[in-house]
């Protein structure tokens, strides 16, 4: 029969035939994973439009400024809520959707294909980058039109936001990707991911400026990555007037680039360590 | 003809339970091979070792020529497996799914030949959300033949099925064996296997307890057959002899005649009794 025919030659070229780069497959997960996101209409408000729904209420309710450095309270809150943006697409959408991929099958079905598991990873990354960089888009376009937040002019302070915002996103991810081991299934996952990631938001200075909590709040959230990214990008958007505003009178950059590649690494480490291809009941 | 699939002496342990203990399995290149056993025996334990999912923890495997225990590329291109649970890709499209899974391979069937295959052209724009039960398994056929593989892995693959797509199905796995594929299948459904399978083995308690065609296996074709008719019933090798004499006791027809044989599930329930 033809069929036996055609199949036997095909045989014979994929012995010749190379296996699709690693790069390749990692774009064609990305654009994957981003169709998958942008369909499922709960992920999409659950992490994206979160940050976007509470910076219009907060926005809205509290209209003041800050004591005497002209900077208001909106614009505050679009600094803070760009970090909270940047850490809910990778943290909590990774942590959430990695654990989800595992309980419903797709990363044994994947680890099954001859694809590279580093674009498996890749597609992840590509699909934190898209939601980030959306949400961070909106976020200042909404601080720009409703709360007249002026974008800055020099280079050096894009030059801080690039690097604030690589640093942030890749360890968000890392931290997501390590996080998603700890959820017994996808149903638990919303809730032990996104519990840790609200209470960070409330001491990390996203919602409540530093200046009303308790020193060992303040202690507890030092060690995590969100207070040092809202930082960063503090001192993109608020400019030298609000650096009055933080504790130590200065926005600490060095410490900020510091600790967030502290997190890079640690994020990688762990995610080497623990990373599991199964599910639980797969053993 | 060479051997798919060689595997000697495999062990594997769980804690305190021993889940395959010293198992020997030959498959030939281009047979559909049937794996039968009762939940617990091993069975999945040696298709995961099999698959390259899982480790061993003594023996010798190799499948399509490679230590399955060191899975490279080249030989996930080779190999295609049809999971038994999956509920992924929910959010796509048949035809996207199938699509992108096709950019894995160095050397793919085209996309919508293989969702023709499967029958599932008319929902090829569909998500994969939308689909009955009996669809989506086809989608997870087709994700497992989609890269022109030279062994095939089905888990289960008609569990829930309603009897005609279970004949589908069927004629499905008889194209793809006739293109030479071949064929690993598991399954509780022993039609299935007498239908499908060149031969057949029954694992229990981490071996193989029987190998053989359908026909022969665990002395099938040589077991007694039994002969019943409206008053009496007899045990025998020469059931023709038998339904003669009656015929003759009854001057013709003999009423309620039946003459059965053993079936394959006969034979099978002898073979996993806990005591044999």
């Amino acid at each position: 029969m033809t069929e036996t025919a055609t199949s036997a030659t095909a045989r014979k070229a994929s012995a010749a035939r190379p296996l699709p780069s690693t790069l390749r497959l990692g774009l064609a997960r990305g654009a994957i994973e981003n169709k998958t996101f942008f369909r499922e209409k709960d992920a999409v408000i659950f992490t994206f439009s979160f940050p976007i729904i509470l910076l219009v209420l907060f926005g809205s309710i509290f209209s003041g400024d800050m004591e005497g450095t002209g900077i208001t309270v909106s614009q505050l809150y679009t600094a803070g809520l760009i970090g909270a943006g940047v850490m809910g697409a990778g943290f909590q959408n990774l942590g959430i959707g990695i654990a989800g991929d595992r309980d419903d099958g797709t990363l044994k079905r994947l680890a099954g294909t001859p694809m590279p598991r580093t674009a498996y990873f890749i597609g992840k990354v590509i699909n934190v980058l898209v939601i980030a960089s959306l949400e961070t888009v909106i976020l200042l376009a909404i601080g720009v039109y409703m709360y007249d937040l002026e974008l800055p002019s020099a280079v050096s302070s894009w030059v801080t936001f690039s690097w604030v915002f690589l640093l942030g996103v890749s360890g968000a991810a890392l931290l997501g990707v390590a996080a998603s081991s700890l959820p017994r299934s996808a149903k638990s996952a919303s809730a032990v991911i996104s519990m840790p990631f609200v209470v960070l938001q409330f001491i990390s200075g996203v919602f409540i400026p530093f200046t009303q909590l308790p020193t060992w709040l303040i202690d507890i959230s030092s060690i995590f990555p969100l207070k040092w990214m809202c930082q960063g990008f503090r001192s993109v958007f608020l400019g030298d007037a609000g650096a009055a505003l933080e504790l130590t009178k200065s926005y600490e950059l060095d410490r900020v680039a510091l600790v967030l590649a502290a997190w890079l690494i640690g994020g990688l480490v762990l995610c080497l360590t623990t990373f599991r291809w199964k599910g639980r009941r797969d053993g | 003809m060479t051997n798919a699939i060689e595997v000697r002496g495999l062990t594997k342990r769980y804690g305190a339970t021993q889940a395959v203990a010293g198992l020997d399995l030959e498959i030939e290149q281009g047979e559909v091979f049937a794996i039968l056993g009762p939940n617990g025996a091993g069975k999945s334990t040696t298709v995961e070792i099999l698959e390259g999912y899982r480790s061993r923890d003594s023996g010798e495997v190799s499948v399509l020529g490679v230590d399955p225990a060191r899975p490279t590329r080249q030989w996930r291109s080779r190999v295609g497996i049809v999971l038994q649970t999956a509920n992924d890709a929910a959010e796509l499209s048949v035809r996207e799914t199938v699509r992108h899974f096709a950019g894995y391979y160095p050397n793919p069937h085209d996309p919508d030949e293989v969702i023709a295959k499967v029958g599932l052209t008319e929902n090829a724009g569909k998500r994969v959300r939308q689909l009955s039960g009996g669809q989506r398994r086809r989608v997870d056929v087709a994700l497992g033949i989609i890269g022109s593989p030279e062994l095939l892995f089905l888990d289960e693959p008609t569990t829930g099925f309603d009897p005609e797509a279970r004949r589908q199905f069927w004629e499905l796995i008889e194209g793809l064996a006739h293109d030479g594929t071949t064929i690993v299948l598991t399954t509780h459904y022993l039609d299935e296997a007498e239908a499908l399978a060149d031969r057949v083995a029954v694992i229990a308690r981490g071996r193989i307890v029987a190998e053989g065609t359908p026909a022969t296996l665990g002395g099938r074709h040589t077991a007694k057959a039994q002969v019943t008719w409206a008053d009496g019933s007899v045990e025998t090798d020469t059931p023709t002899k038998t339904v003669l004499e009656l015929s003759r006791r009854f001057d013709g027809e003999i009423p309620g005649l039946t003459v059965i044989r053993p079936t394959l599930e006969d034979i099978y329930l002898r073979l996993i009794e806990p005591s044999a």
